[in-house]
C-alpha cells in the first residue's frame, strides 16, 4: 500500500504521519466533539483501527457507555479489524459500562462508581507488561453519558477525567474522549466542555454542513492540533479543515470543493 | 489470486448473501470445479481434485495447490447453504447489519426508516406541546404490536392508562380492495400485450405473495375503528400510570422485568416486545423536574434494550425540558422523530404546498437508528406531511410544492398552467 492510501487527511491532521518510534498520540489527550445532526463516532472507530493495526503494539482500554461490544465489533470488522481477536490477544480491553449507575450524587457517593471505574482502568494498565504500558490508549464513549451515570455531578466527572489525564503523564498513554458539544452550547457557562477542551491536546470537531445533510458530504471535520505547533517552535495552532463521507469500510476525507 | 483478499474481507453478514446468490465456481487447470461438500471431504491433502462434471482426476500445479488451500473455506461456504434460514416470525423482518425490524404500524414510516424500528433501539418522538400528533404514532405502534401478538408495556401520565387501549385503531382488510384496484390496472395493461398474459399472471401472483408478507409485517390501520377485543389478552398488555409515583424507580423496575422476557442471551428470536411511554416529562408527573433522574432512566432503559429483543418508543414534549437537557435526550435516541401540527387556515402555506387541505400535521425525521454501523442514513427528505387517507388511514408523504401560479410571473409559470395542475415538484 502506498503512503497516500494508508494515511488520509485525518491521520495527517492528528499527526499520525510523524516518523517516530513511539505512538504519535502517546501522552496526548484527544477530544472529539459532535452534535445530534452529525455523529463523530467514526473518528473513534478510526482511532481504534489505527491503534490496533498490525504494525503497532498499542493496547486500547475502551470504556463504553453508549454501545455494547457487539456494535463496535461489527463496525470494526467492516473496517478490517477483528476486535474479538484483539481482545483475546490482550490488546483490546472492553469495559462495558452501559448499566453503570452511580448512587445519589449529592452525598458524594457518586464517586464510588467513578472511582472504582478509574481503579479498573488503572489496574488494567498496570497489569500490562512494562514495555506496553506506554502504548495504551484509554477511550471513553461518551462523556455525556458518564455525566448521566453520575447523576449530573459534573464535578465528579471532571475529577474522573483529571485522574484519567494523570494516567497520560504517569504511563505516557493517551486519552481519547467523545462528547456532544451541542448539549453545552445553550448553557451560559459551559464550564464542563471548556475544561475538557482545555485538557485536550487535539480537538476534533464534527459539524454538519451549513447547507444541511447531503448524501455526498456527511459533514466537516475541524482538527485543532495544539501540540504540533509546539514541536515546531511556533505559537500558531494548526487547524485542519476538511469534509468527510462515512462509508462502511472506510471514511473519505477531502478538502472542500475538491470533489466534483 | 485476487480471490483471496476479496474473500477474507467479506463480512459474515454479506457472506450469507453471497452464498445465496452465487456459489463461485473455480476453474482449476481448465476444469470447472464446483465447491461441494463431498468433493472436499475426499481431498484431505488438497492435491487432487475430482471434478464434478467428468470423473477425471487432475494433477495440480504447485500454484494451483495454493488455490486448493482456500478450498476448505469455500466448502464451508457451500455447507452453510443447507442451513435453513430461521422461520420468519410474523412481525419481524431481517435488516442490514444483523438487525431485526419490527413495524412502526405505519407502512410509510417503515419505508422511510428503511424497514421499521430495529430491535434493541430506542425511538424518541418530540411532541408538539399543543397538538396530540404523537398519539397517532403511539397508537399505530401499539396496535401493530398487539396484532402481531407481541407483549406491550404502556406507560402514561394519565389517570387511567388502560383506557387509552380503547382508542387503538383496528387493522383493516384493505388488501382486498387494493388488489382489486391493481387487478383492474393489470387488465388495462394486458390488453396491449395479451399474449404474455400467462406470464403476467404468474408475475402478478408472485407479487401478490410478496405483498402478503409485507401485509403481515405492517398492517394498515383504520383510525375510526377500535381494535377488536380478541387482540387484548391480560398478560400481554401491561399498563403503568406514572403520574402518582414520586420517582421513576417503579417504572424502571417494570421496564426491567418486562425486558427480561426478551433477553437476547436466551437465543429465542421468536418474540419481540414493545414499550410505549407517553409524555415522559409531562409536568403533571412529580419526576418532571428531576432532569437527571429522567436521563438516567432513559440511559438504563437504553442499556437494557440493547441486549433484548424489544423496541421502546418514548414521546416527550421537548419544549418543557431545558435546552441542554433536551439535547441530551436527543443524543440518547437511536431514532429521533418530531411531530407538529400545521395551522388550520394558513393561506401562504396552502399556496405553497399541494394537498395542504388533507394534511393533519408534519413529521420530521432527525435521526435514523444506526445499530452496528457507522454510516449515517441520509434521507432524501426529512420532512413529511401526515395525511389521513379516506379519513381513516395514516399516510406520510413528501412535501410537494404546489404548481406555480401563472400570475407569479416565473418563467415556467405559464407552462405549468398549460400542462395542468397535476405536476408537482419535490423539494
Amino acid at each position: 500500500m502506498n503512503d497516500n492510501q494508508s494515511l488520509n487527511l485525518l491521520d495527517r491532521a492528528l499527526g499520525l504521519d510523524q516518523q517516530s518510534r513511539t505512538w504519535p498520540l502517546s501522552g496526548r489527550v484527544v477530544l472529539i466533539e459532535d452534535s445530534v445532526e452529525t455523529t463523530a463516532s467514526f473518528v473513534l472507530h478510526h482511532l481504534i483501527k489505527r491503534s490496533l493495526s498490525s504494525n503497532s503494539s498499542n493496547v486500547i482500554v475502551f470504556v463504553a457507555f453508549a454501545n455494547p461490544f457487539s456494535h463496535y465489533d461489527r463496525v470494526l470488522r467492516k473496517l478490517g479489524c477483528n476486535l474479538v481477536t484483539q481482545r483475546d490477544n490482550n490488546r483490546f480491553f472492553f469495559l462495558d459500562m452501559l448499566m453503570l449507575q452511580c448512587p445519589d450524587g449529592d452525598e458524594g457517593k457518586s464517586e464510588v462508581g467513578l472511582v472504582s471505574l478509574y481503579e479498573k482502568i488503572r489496574k488494567t494498565i498496570s497489569l500490562l507488561p512494562e514495555d506496553k504500558k506506554s502504548h495504551v490508549t484509554v477511550m471513553i464513549d461518551d462523556i455525556s453519558l458518564v455525566e448521566v451515570a453520575a447523576n449530573g455531578a459534573s464535578d465528579y466527572v471532571l475529577d474522573f477525567l483529571h485522574y484519567c489525564h494523570a494516567l497520560t503523564s504517569e504511563f505516557g498513554c493517551s486519552l481519547v474522549t467523545l462528547n456532544h458539544k451541542d448539549i453545552y452550547s445553550n448553557t451560559e457557562m459551559p464550564t464542563f466542555i471548556l475544561q475538557m477542551e482545555y485538557l485536550a491536546d487535539i480537538l476534533v470537531k464534527a459539524e454538519p454542513l451549513a447547507t444541511g445533510l447531503a448524501a455526498d458530504v456527511h459533514g466537516q471535520l475541524t482538527v485543532l492540533n495544539k501540540a504540533t505547533s509546539l514541536a515546531l517552535g511556533s505559537s500558531r495552532n494548526k487547524v485542519h479543515n476538511f469534509h468527510f463521507k462515512v462509508k462502511e469500510n472506510s471514511v473519505e476525507y477531502f478538502y472542500p470543493g475538491s470533489r466534483g | 489470486m485476487a480471490v483471496f483478499p476479496a474473500l477474507s474481507n467479506v463480512l459474515p453478514g454479506h457472506r450469507l448473501k453471497h452464498q445465496r446468490h452465487r456459489s463461485p465456481p473455480i476453474t482449476v487447470t481448465g476444469l470447472k470445479y464446483k465447491p461441494t461438500a463431498d468433493s472436499t471431504e475426499g481431498n484431505p491433502n488438497g492435491k487432487q481434485i475430482r471434478s464434478n462434471g467428468c470423473n477425471s482426476v487432475t494433477k495440480l500445479h504447485p500454484l494451483d495447490s495454493t488455490m486448493a488451500t482456500i478450498k476448505p473455506r469455500l466448502s464451508s461456504f457451500s455447507r452453510n447453504i443447507s442451513v435453513v434460514p430461521s422461520p420468519q416470525t410474523p412481525g419481524l423482518k431481517c435488516g442490514p447489519n444483523g438487525t431485526t425490524f419490527v413495524s412502526s404500524g405505519i407502512p410509510d414510516l417503515d419505508k422511510i426508516l428503511g424497514g421499521g424500528f430495529p430491535l434493541g433501539s430506542l425511538v424518541m418522538v418530540m411532541e408538539d406541546a399543543e397538538a396530540p400528533h404523537h398519539m397517532l404514532l403511539l397508537r399505530n405502534f401499539m396496535s401493530q404490536g398487539l396484532v402481531h401478538n407481541q407483549p406491550l408495556l404502556y406507560a402514561s401520565p394519565s389517570k387511567d392508562p388502560r383506557s387509552f387501549l380503547g382508542t387503538l385503531p383496528c387493522p383493516t382488510a384493505s388488501k382486498d380492495d387494493k388488489s382489486r384496484h391493481s387487478d383492474s390496472e393489470q387488465d388495462k395493461g394486458l390488453r396491449i400485450a395479451w399474449q404474455y398474459k400467462k406470464y403476467m399472471g404468474e408475475l402478478h401472483q408472485n407479487f401478490d405473495s410478496n405483498r402478503d408478507d409485507k401485509q403481515v409485517f405492517c398492517n394498515d390501520f383504520d383510525l375510526r375503528k377500535p381494535l377488536e377485543r380478541h387482540y387484548f389478552s391480560a398478560q400481554r398488555v401491561d399498563c403503568v400510570g406514572i403520574q402518582d409515583s414520586t420517582n421513576l424507580v417503579a417504572l424502571r423496575d417494570r421496564c426491567a422485568t418486562f425486558l427480561a422476557q426478551f433477553s437476547r442471551t436466551e437465543g429465542s428470536n421468536s418474540c419481540a416486545g414493545r414499550i410505549a411511554i407517553q409524555s415522559l416529562c409531562a409536568p403533571q408527573c412529580e419526576h418532571s423536574n428531576m432532569e437527571w433522574d429522567m436521563l438516567s432512566f432513559i440511559k438504563s432503559l437504553k442499556g437494557k434494550l440493547r441486549s433484548s429483543n424489544a423496541v421502546a418508543i418514548i414521546t416527550f414534549p421537548a419544549s418543557l425540558l431545558s435546552l441542554s437537557s433536551s439535547k441530551r435526550w436527543q443524543h440518547m435516541a437511536d431514532t429521533l422523530l418530531s411531530v407538529g401540527a400545521i395551522p388550520d387556515e394558513d393561506k401562504e402555506m396552502a399556496k405553497l404546498l399541494s394537498g395542504y387541505q388533507d394534511m393533519v400535521g408534519l413529521l420530521n425525521v432527525h435521526k435514523v437508528a444506526r445499530l452496528n454501523t457507522q454510516v449515517p442514513v441520509i434521507l432524501e427528505a426529512t420532512t413529511f406531511s401526515i395525511k389521513l387517507l379516506k379519513r381513516r388511514f395514516l399516510a406520510l408523504e413528501c412535501l410537494n410544492q404546489a404548481p406555480v401560479d401563472g400570475s407569479s410571473g416565473s418563467s415556467y409559470g405559464t407552462s405549468s398552467s398549460c400542462s395542468g395542475s397535476s405536476k408537482t415538484l419535490d423539494f
